[in-house]
């Protein structure tokens, strides 16, 4: 019963900790650091979010797979995480937007996945000690002598990764569709927003392309001035891979932003947006990511379920007292929104733009159109 | 927002007694509700006429009214209690629809009650489908297109506005029967021509099929600051067509993007605030076009529901308990997540295992329906499995089931497992029309070589999960044929993690459970339980919720403190149900006060015994020899309680015992001995005891033999069976023969049993209580049916009251004897048959009976929490119950029919227990007492009118007096010919009404349909040329018209209608009833 075809793969943690699975999209080896997700559903939508870059990134839900993939759903051009790990990963689909089955599309991009894992054991595992440096090969099967790679793999901490998953050059957002090279607005919405591109989502330029606003795209390293050029109405910071404080040439571009043009950050913007006001990060234990964390708004009360996907957070401490909370984690009480009480600025650590999440968030891109508005 | 101080009384309504689409769920929602507003510091009055649930239990609100669920009844509780809210969610169809009545009425407004939760006007919303469609129409949303229509012309008009195909629903009819799907319009005016035919209202209802779209629900909570969050998404194996109730689900869904899925969030977001729930839970079903995607929204439900039930225990949210947290006016980031404790409730949990649920059906109890399931729910219980894959999930909950099966097949009970492949015709047939064996033939199908694509083309069922049943048989042949020690620890290992049973394994690899237990342990391949923690091991969590699956981490926190293990009764059946789940809760209780860790197990999520806060571990599995024997050895418990989970774990005693399993209190030894024919006639025989003459037969022959010579009547039956099955009263060779052709297929291994029926003899049920030392009688129940009625369908009365004093004392000497010879530590429940002064005993159950809850309630004393202090080893004098309580008030059990959900059958009572659930009527006396036990089912009786009734020969003057005490208060009496005639013989007025047989107009069922007949007596001969009577019969109950099928049942009406010519109902609570028993348990400690 066995097919003997099955590639057998190791996944190893830098404390040693490994699980033995099987590869489902050939042979193939990854370095990163390992993380959970416990989004049931938008596995697409992960394996494509650029946040992921430096991440091998493991399904909580354990059967992945069951809806194929397809063309519409893919938040980059291409898939981003280094690795991907599944409990049963499901090699025959139904959905009628499918189009090809998720092995298909990871061994086409060159990425491996394996499946078989204890993914529950595993994500106990990373809860307990921590997010933490990690390998999967189907290779080099002799784990220690894997170990003592993984060990030696670059984590996290103090890399820059914002530089792999930034756009090479600007581009302009129009009906879903990338026109690359176009840096200038060309007075197509009722908005114009530069977008500094730290990684950023598709959803996010269809959202704002839904409420009527036209996106110029920006490389991460594009300086302040040259996006002032542009005249937008608006600057929103994208997410982004890695960690907060590898990136200071972004802060120092935001600093430059702050006060010059309303300012809307979603996670590594926000991070970003945070360092600009003069607080640091931290990181967080094991991160938050998922699609069912419940952030309140502190203004209203209102509890809303967020899609998550950080492991770095900004201290609230040290935010200066123009500064105001907006929203807090109700789970670990961090923070998850700051405002600018003088100028126009806010940002969350959360993702609005969900894809995939709720929409429960959708409202702070209203809520900056209004600020924009008002400006 | 922290709760609300203005008000401090709060009512809640039961849903009743259990029938089909209502059953132990909103017990357990109902208890959870009681406990966390009591916690909050309300009081709480509640009111429920169903004796068997948890949540009537005294000491859980603080008064508990005990009385039917009827608009008048509840009108002078609220007079009586006054209080200032009434929470109107957690009591199911029945108790949404009261509250609904007693606003309509203005009882609310004019006593003050306030409705939480849900208003008024938000039930109609919900509930009306015209407001619905209009509601759903202001949100965007679609509901499926319908129109009622009265004639062919307004049914064409119509089907232009729908378009086909359109299902064509009779409004009103016998059974439901009638009704189809049409495709044109031709077939659109033959089927609505017959429709309204067979409508009692001439009325069909026109509606746009949605057959075959993908079926999914979404449970959702909402507070009163507006925070909305989904608790969990159900995604149905069977698609649409098929009842959610009757199909077998999946949580979470399965085959939707995040886009898909978000898409059905905002809609159910925006209808629940569209319809206006302020608080709580509310459940929401939509269907999606599987090939375009296309969403319409099928209804919803402002309340907690079964399915709200089912993601409770899917995801270990409390629905219910937050619902009436929510109500009170808390909103959900204040409310903390029980499970992890460092969390709130305002999330949304994410499962990291694949969750089943399989309806079980009954469709043998009524073999004049056919097995067939609709939109009209039919099962009567389910089982829940949780798994890693959707594999072991669906494998676990098929042997869950408890229906002789250990998975999907490769169990050797397929077809497929002895290589013969079924007709095309036949499985085509199957496949298109859903049955309840529909997975089986799905099985039957693929191993004939249908491709998964013909499969999902004959049942729309989605291909995601044809494939993993393909998969199932694929892994299965890699292993038919081989031997046992050929296969390596990885082969096992991926059978286990399929879901495959050791007696699957057994079988495809020739060799014995054992063997592969044993082979399993050699190459160290074990369950390991993870938590079941509302987060996906995100936070820490503490509730102690398991389930097995065999992979790499065993969670399970064992501890090293004093435990035992109790056994519950898995799904609901007819004649296993809530009441034995009662006594399990009841037993996890006695082990918490004595401080020893409780340890459940069981497969049912409708149960409060499956709430994860009721023991200190809950293991949700099957209840099978293997699954049993994991948490057993994982736990090494000091023992197992297999007495309260009914027949189920009765079964697992010897079993288990054999295996080394210490059971606590009788004996498995002294189990057998009972159930054992021979080894029981031994027994008697030993005490000096009576029972019918009797006989086994194995052939034709030899039972027509023993029935010459003890003489017809005679109860024939197979062996080993619950509830009745198969049981049969036959009263000539001829019909004996005909029986024999059939129960010889039910099961070769055993002979048929042949006793003497005993005619008109009068039935008592007993429940005693035995520590080794003395016996306790629980209670002498008194049937009201006689002898031949199946005793859970018979009406029966505590204490008994027309039973001579003599004799009810043998009778408790012959309790005590039993008792003392099977060395009983524990309950006990028998049946005698009381004829012409002789005691006759017909059955012995060393456990918990039915009627255990029942006689608890009715004496002021827990019966099953004092059994598990004597399983324990205490006694009953040091538990200060040595003396039987004999109450001065009058307790009446009544049962309830699931008649209504199949047509065809006939209402008639027999030795097959047919009933569902039960009701209680407490009060004065007997005919007080009654009347409410028939209200609380539904039988409002009538206290003027018309009374029609034709009886047979041999009751002819046994209807007498019942007829003159009916002519004297008054009623009109219309009888068939011979009936009439008789009647007028003994000087009584009788209106002679033509039978339907006789051709004359107008008939008896014409007086029926036109309102004219109130109360319908009626019985007849064995199965012999009863068309009429049947007509007559199945009318009544279809139009809500009480009516007696039994002498007995008459007489006791009868009675009851006269004393409700004096008296009026009183309503009185549970806790002043005990205050007059000085002896209640509630009373001496102080719990009242």
């Amino acid at each position: 019963m066995q097919p003997k075809e099955r590639l057998k793969a190791l996944l190893m943690l830098e404390d040693g900790t490994h699980f033995w699975g099987w590869s489902f999209t050939g042979p193939g080896e990854a370095f990163g650091e390992m993380v959970f997700n416990t989004a049931m559903t938008g596995y697409q939508e992960i394996l494509t979010d650029p946040s992921y870059r430096g991440q091998i990134v493991a399904m909580t839900y354990p059967l992945i797979g069951n809806y194929g993939v397809n063309t519409e759903d893919s938040e980059s051009l291409k898939i981003q995480v280094e690795a991907f790990v599944v409990r049963e990963y499901q090699p025959r689909y139904s959905n009628w937007r499918a189009e090809k089955s998720l092995g298909e599309w990871l061994s086409e991009n060159g990425v491996l996945g394996i499946t078989g894992i204890d993914t529950r054991a595993l994500t106990r595992h990373l809860r307990l000690f921590g997010a933490m440096k990690a390998g999967v090969t189907t290779e080099d099967l002799d784990p220690k002598r894997f170990l003592e790679r993984v060990k030696e793999s670059p984590g996290l901490v103090g890399r820059d990764l914002v530089k792999e998953v930034t756009c090479p050059q600007p581009y302009r957002w129009a009906d879903g569709k990338i026109e690359w090279g176009v840096s200038e607005f060309l007075g197509a919405g009722d908005y114009r927003i530069a977008i500094l591109d730290c990684g950023l989502k598709f959803n996010q330029l269809r959202l704002f392309e839904e409420r009527g606003c036209e996106c110029v795209v920006f490389p991460a390293d594009t300086p302040a001035q040259e996006i002032l050029a542009r005249d937008p109405d608006g600057i929103f910071l994208s997410n982004g891979p890695g960690d907060p404080a590898a990136v200071p040439y972004v802060v120092e571009t935001v600093k430059q932003l702050l006060g010059r043009k309303p300012i809307f950050g979603i996670c590594l913007g926000h991070q970003m947006l945070g360092q600009a006001l003069g607080a640091s990060t931290y990181k967080l234990k094991f991160g938050h990511r998922g699609a069912n964390h419940p952030v309140k708004d502190l203004s209203t009360g209102k509890i809303e379920i967020t899609s998550q996907n950080h492991g770095f957070c900004v201290r609230a401490e040290e935010l200066p007292p123009e500064v105001e909370v907006t929203h807090i984690n109700l789970n670990d009480g961090t923070l998850e929104g700051i405002r600018h009480k003088e100028i126009p600025a806010f940002s969350v650590q959360y993702h609005p733009e969900n894809a995939p999440g709720p929409h429960d968030a959708v409202y702070l891109f209203d809520r900056f159109i209004e600020t924009l508005k008002s400006s | 927002m922290p709760k609300r101080t203005d008000i401090k009384k709060i009512l809640i309504i039961g849903s009743g007694p259990i029938v089909i689409g209502q059953a132990c769920e909103f017990d357990y929602s109902g208890t959870q509700a009681v406990k966390a507003l009591k916690e909050e510091g309300y009081e709480v009055i509640l009111v429920n006429s169903n004796p068997a649930t948890i949540m009537t239990d005294p000491e859980m609100a603080h008064r508990t009214y005990i009385e039917p669920l009827t608009p008048e009844i509840l009108t002078e509780i609220i007079k009586e209690e006054r209080p200032d809210a009434l929470l109107p969610t957690l009591g199911g169809q029945t108790g949404l629809n009261l509250a609904f009545e007693l606003a309509r009425r203005g009882v609310l407004e004019r006593y003050g009650v306030e409705l939480l939760g849900a208003k008024a006007e938000v039930i109609a919303k919900a509930e009306d489908r015209e407001l619905f469609r209009e509601a759903m129409r202001n949100i965007g949303l679609r509901v499926p297109n319908s129109e009622i229509v009265r004639n062919l012309s307004e049914a064409e008009a119509a089907a232009r506005r729908i378009g086909f195909p359109i299902i064509v629903r009779p409004s009103f009819t016998l059974g439901g029967t009638g009704g189809g799907v049409a495709y044109n319009i031709e077939e659109l005016r033959e089927i609505v021509e017959q429709g309204l035919e067979l409508s009692l209202i001439h009325q069909v209802m026109l509606e746009e099929s949605v057959l075959g779209w993908k079926e999914f629900e979404l449970e959702v909570m909402r507070d009163a600051k507006d925070s909305v969050v989904i608790i969990c998404s159900i995604e149905n194996f069977d698609p649409m067509g098929v009842h959610t109730g009757d199909s077998i689900t999946v949580a979470p869904a399965q085959t939707l993007t995040d886009r898909e899925y978000q898409r059905m969030r905002d809609a159910a977001i925006a209808v629940i605030r569209e319809i206006g729930v302020e608080t709580g839970g509310s459940n929401i079903q939509f269907a999606i076009h599987p090939e375009t995607g296309e969403m319409v929204v099928i209804e919803m439900n402002p309340r907690v529901s079964r399915s709200s039930a089912l993601a409770s225990k899917a995801t270990g949210f409390p629905i219910a308990k937050m619902a009436a947290k929510l109500a009170v006016g808390y909103t959900l980031d204040e409310l903390p997540n029980d499970i992890t404790r460092e969390t709130k409730a305002a999330f949304e949990p994410t499962i990291d295992y694949v969750v089943v649920k399989c309806p079980r059906f009954t469709f043998e109890k009524f073999p004049e329906t056919k097995d067939e399931i609709t939109t009209s729910m039919r099962s009567v219980g389910e089982t829940m499995a949780i798994g890693r894959t959707f594999k072991e999930a669906l494998q676990k909950a098929l042997r869950g089931l408890e229906i002789g099966r250990f998975g999907f097949g490769a169990d050797g009970k397929s077809p497929s497992d002895r290589g013969e492949v079924l007709p095309r015709e036949l499985i085509v047939e199957k496949l298109a029309r859903p049955n309840s064996q529909r997975i089986f033939f799905l099985r039957e199908a693929l191993r004939a070589g249908f491709s998964v694509d013909e499969v999902y083309e004959l049942t729309k069922i989605d291909r995601w999960f044809l494939y993993q049943l393909a998969d199932l048989l694929k892994i299965e042949d890699g292993v038919r044929g081989r031997r046992l020690e050929e296969l390596s620890k990885e082969d096992l290992l991926e059978l286990k993690q399929a879901g495959f049973s050791d007696r699957q394994i057994a079988f495809l690899t020739g060799s014995s459970e054992e063997d592969v237990r044993r082979r399993r342990k050699e190459l160290g391949l074990r369950a390991v339980y993870k938590l079941v923690d509302t987060c996906a091991a995100e936070f820490e969590a503490y509730t102690p919720y398991y389930y097995s699956t065999y992979e790499v981490e065993d969670e399970a926190r064992v501890s090293r403190n004093r435990k035992v293990m109790i056994l519950g009764g898995g799904p609901n059946r007819i004649g296993q149900g809530i009441e034995f789940d009662y006594c399990c809760v009841h037993a996890s209780f006695a082990l918490r006060e004595r401080g020893i860790e409780s340890i459940m197990v069981n497969s049912n999520p409708e149960t409060v015994s499956t709430d994860y806060d009721t023991s200190d571990r809950l293991y949700f599995e099957p209840l099978t020899l293997e699954d049993v024997l994991n948490i057993y050895e994982e736990e090494a418990p000091e023992g197992v309680i297999v007495q309260f989970g009914g027949q189920t774990p009765l079964n697992l005693a010897v079993p288990l015992a054999k295996a080394g399993v210490r059971i606590l209190g009788t004996s498995p030894e002294s189990i057998d001995r009972a159930e054992d024919r021979e080894r029981f006639v031994e027994l008697l025989d030993k005490l000096g005891l009576k029972k019918p003459p009797a006989g086994t037969a194995f052939t034709v022959e030899e039972a027509l033999e023993v029935a010459s010579e003890i003489g017809y009547p005679v109860l024939v039956r197979p062996s080993y069976v619950l509830g009745g099955r198969a049981m049969q009263i036959v009263y000539s060779e001829e019909e004996l023969v005909r029986f024999m052709a059939t129960a010889a297929q039910i099961n070769p291994e055993h002979p048929v049993l042949i006793d003497k029926f005993l005619e008109d003899a009068t039935e008592v049920d007993v429940d005693a209580i035995s520590d080794g030392e003395i016996t306790v009688i629980g209670g002498v129940m008194e049937h009201i049916e006689e002898a031949g009625v199946h005793s859970g369908d018979s009406a029966c009365v505590l204490p008994a009251v027309s039973i001579p004093r003599p004799l009810v004392e043998e009778i408790k000497e012959a309790t005590r004897a039993l008792a003392r010879e099977l060395n009983v530590i524990g309950l006990m429940n028998v049946q005698y048959a009381i004829k012409d002064g002789e005691l006759y005993v017909l059955e012995v159950n060393p456990r918990a009976s039915r009627t255990v809850p029942f006689v608890s309630k009715a004496i002021g004393v827990p019966l099953a929490r004092l059994a598990t202090w004597v399983m324990l080893g205490e006694s009953l004098k040091s538990l200060g119950f040595t003396k039987e309580i004999e109450p001065k008030h009058i307790s009446v059990k009544e049962a309830v029919f699931p008649f209504r959900r199949f047509p065809g059958v006939d209402v008639m009572l027999g030795p097959e227990m047919k009933s569902t659930g039960e009701v209680m009527g407490i009060d004065q006396d007997l005919p007080l007492a009654y009347a409410k036990a028939q209200f609380a089912a539904g039988m409002r009786l009538p206290t003027s009118g018309r009374v029609f009734i034709s009886v047979r020969d041999r009751d002819k003057d046994k209807v007498v007096p019942v007829a003159k005490t009916l002519l004297e208060c008054g009623f009109e009496i219309l009888a068939t010919r011979g009936t009439a005639e008789y009647l007028k013989n003994c000087g009584l007025s009788a209106r002679v009404v033509p039978k339907i047989s006789e051709g004359l107009r107008p008939n008896a069922v014409d007086l029926l349909k036109n309102g004219e007949i109130h109360l319908v007596i009626n019985t007849a001969e064995g199965k012999v040329s009863r068309e009429d009577a049947y007509l007559i019969r199945r009318f009544a109950m279809e139009l809500d018209i009480p009516y007696a099928t039994t002498i007995s049942g008459a007489r006791a009406m009868a009675c009851a209608i006269s004393r409700l010519h004096e008296a009026d109902f009183r309503v009185r609570p549970l806790q002043d009833y005990y205050r007059e028993i000085p002896e209640s348990y509630y009373l001496k400690r102080g719990l009242l």
